[in-house]
């Protein structure tokens, strides 16, 4: 469970990112953090292991303060895959670089062996244990990244930006990993621009902009309100443009999945047909 | 990444920043040579001070006092090798002089990062480059120098976002004796190495694509003028320096400790 109570964060060139972010995520929650950018989005969630600390407010992770213990420790417990790989990949072997965090946490060697084993198989890297992490092109740089973070199992799992740079295949068999985790219990957390990739997932949608939380809820609600999109700069998705321009017709206005649409078209058309 | 953040330029008009960078540039090496000549505890305080004003008309205090905390460390390891070096040369006897020998070389090296400081505070890197082309000095020097500077803070702040990452895979930075301490930061290097080297060859593809280098002979839109500020900034710089070589060579300069035990 995170908790964030009213909290600020100025950063040290005077920044104010957060404007008093009041959050709960429970745990086996699936939660999509959007926003535009400088919204505060990645701040806030460098929050939850303690990498930023509040300048104002608390945050608490599992009961603790954050202010209270290392980054090591809540690490343990809320895994954060960054954005960008090449910011963490340094090991000469895809091997080494995922036994990296689980030799930090003080595995023992035996069963860092079976973790390493366990998530190369996870992620489709088994052949690619030899090699350098540099030598591999950028989707599978992520894929050693996010394998690097789910070998130590933590209960959260932070993704900062995880479809940025894939192409369509690689973004859908990363959704589908996604809700994979949350479904086996794991809390996760994603930030994301990508409305498409939220609206396929449909998970708990928490707006953000200007340093403020300015909607909290399904995604399906949040991705089609107009206003508050255009107060937050994105996009709805496509298919939910289409039917919030037909909602006149009598269709419903919250459809943001394609399968979804499919349906209730589908059903319109069998009526007329009657 | 304190240190790094002491050197960064922020864009306001003050008398400071409207100088010519010849100028300033010229006066941080004279206070250099200055901070060489002597290693009294008096000058060194006194050249310390005289910065202050500079600072404050600048309006750059908080990254002046940014940049001295970032001193500090290595101002520390300055002033305890001196302190037990010139204990065991001594004769193993704790006399005030050590002390104050001490503190002295550590306020010189403090010198010279304060005053490189400000200049770094004070001059845009545009105007730097303009310097060094006005100097005579073959463009593609000029460029290397220009980047290098601009690509600092991009650096410096890369290589938190690279600390963040490995601290959230558990590293632990501040674990562990001397060497594992030294060891902990190859996983930072690293990625920030490979990735500097990456985007210089990006830098340069860009450049290409601009055609740089297509004309030997370069204009520049602004041109650098010496001012009034300047003529004064130059005069003084002239006579400090004169004062200092007379005092070395014709005065000597009492230690504070003498002064107090008379």
């Amino acid at each position: 469970m995170i908790e964030t109570k009213d909290v600020y964060f100025t950063y040290p060139n005077g920044v104010e990112a957060l404007k008093g972010v009041s959050l709960l995520i429970n745990d086996g929650e699936f939660v999509a953090i959007m926003g535009q950018n400088g919204a505060g989005k990645t701040t806030l969630v460098k929050h939850f292991n303690g990498l930023l600390k509040p300048t104002k407010g608390e945050v608490l992770v599992d009961s603790i303060n954050t202010r209270e213990t290392s980054v090591a420790k809540l690490a343990r417990n809320v895994g954060f895959v960054f954005q960008n790989p090449d910011h963490q990949l340094f090991c000469e072997s895809v091997e080494e670089e995922i036994a990296f965090g689980l030799r930090n946490f003080g595995f023992e060697e035996s069963l860092i062996k079976k973790r390493v084993d366990w998530a190369l198989n996870l992620l489709d890297l088994t052949k690619y244990r030899q090699t350098s992490p540099f030598l591999l092109s950028g989707g599978e740089r992520k894929r050693v990244a996010l394998a690097s973070v789910l070998a130590w199992d933590p209960k959260t799992v932070v993704l900062d930006e995880p479809t940025i740079g894939q192409d369509h295949r690689q973004k859908e068999k990363l959704r589908q990993f996604i809700v994979q985790l949350n479904t086996q219990g794991k809390t996760v957390v994603v930030v994301t621009h990508d409305v498409e990739f939220v609206a396929e997932s449909n998970p708990r949608v928490v707006l953000m902009s200007e340093g403020k939380i300015v909607a909290d809820g399904l995604a399906e609600k949040i991705l089609t309100d107009e206003a508050l999109l255009t107060k937050a700069s994105i996009v709805p998705p496509q298919i939910s443009q289409i039917f919030l321009q037909l909602s006149d017709l009598g269709f419903p206005a919250n459809i943001i999945d394609v399968y979804q649409a499919r349906d209730v078209l589908l059903k319109r058309l069998e009526a007329r047909r009657k | 990444m304190s240190m790094f953040s002491g050197f960064q330029f922020r864009k306001i008009s003050t008398p400071i920043h409207n100088l010519d960078p010849r100028i300033k540039f010229i006066f941080v090496i004279v206070i250099f040579a200055v901070a060489i000549m002597f290693n009294e505890f008096l000058v060194l305080v006194v050249l310390f001070f005289a910065h202050i004003p500079i600072v404050l008309v600048a309006k750059v205090q908080r990254e002046w006092i940014r940049s001295m905390r970032g001193a500090a460390f290595l101002a520390t390891i300055i002033f305890v090798t001196n302190l037990v070096f010139s204990y065991i040369y001594g004769g193993y006897q704790l006399a005030p002089w050590i002390l104050e020998n001490a503190i002295a070389l550590t306020l010189r090296f403090v010198v010279l990062v304060e005053s490189f400081s400000i200049f770094f505070l004070t001059t845009s890197p545009d105007h730097l480059g303009l310097a060094l082309e006005q100097s005579h000095i073959p463009y593609e020097f000029c460029f290397a120098f220009t980047t290098a500077v601009r690509f600092v803070p991009v650096l410096a702040e890369e290589a938190q976002t690279i600390m963040d990452a490995q601290k959230a895979r558990g590293l632990e930075l501040e674990k562990g004796n001397f060497l594992k301490r030294i060891r902990n930061y190859i996983p930072i290097l690293i990625p920030l190495i490979v990735s500097a080297i990456r985007r210089s060859l990006e830098l340069a593809e860009a450049m290409e694509s601009k055609a740089w280098g297509a004309i030997k002979k370069r204009t520049n839109l602004y041109e650098l003028k010496v001012r009034k500020g300047d003529y004064i900034l130059i005069t003084l710089t002239i006579v400090m320096l004169i004062i200092a070589v007379y005092v070395r060579l014709y005065l000597s300069i009492p230690s504070l400790t003498s002064l107090i035990s008379h």
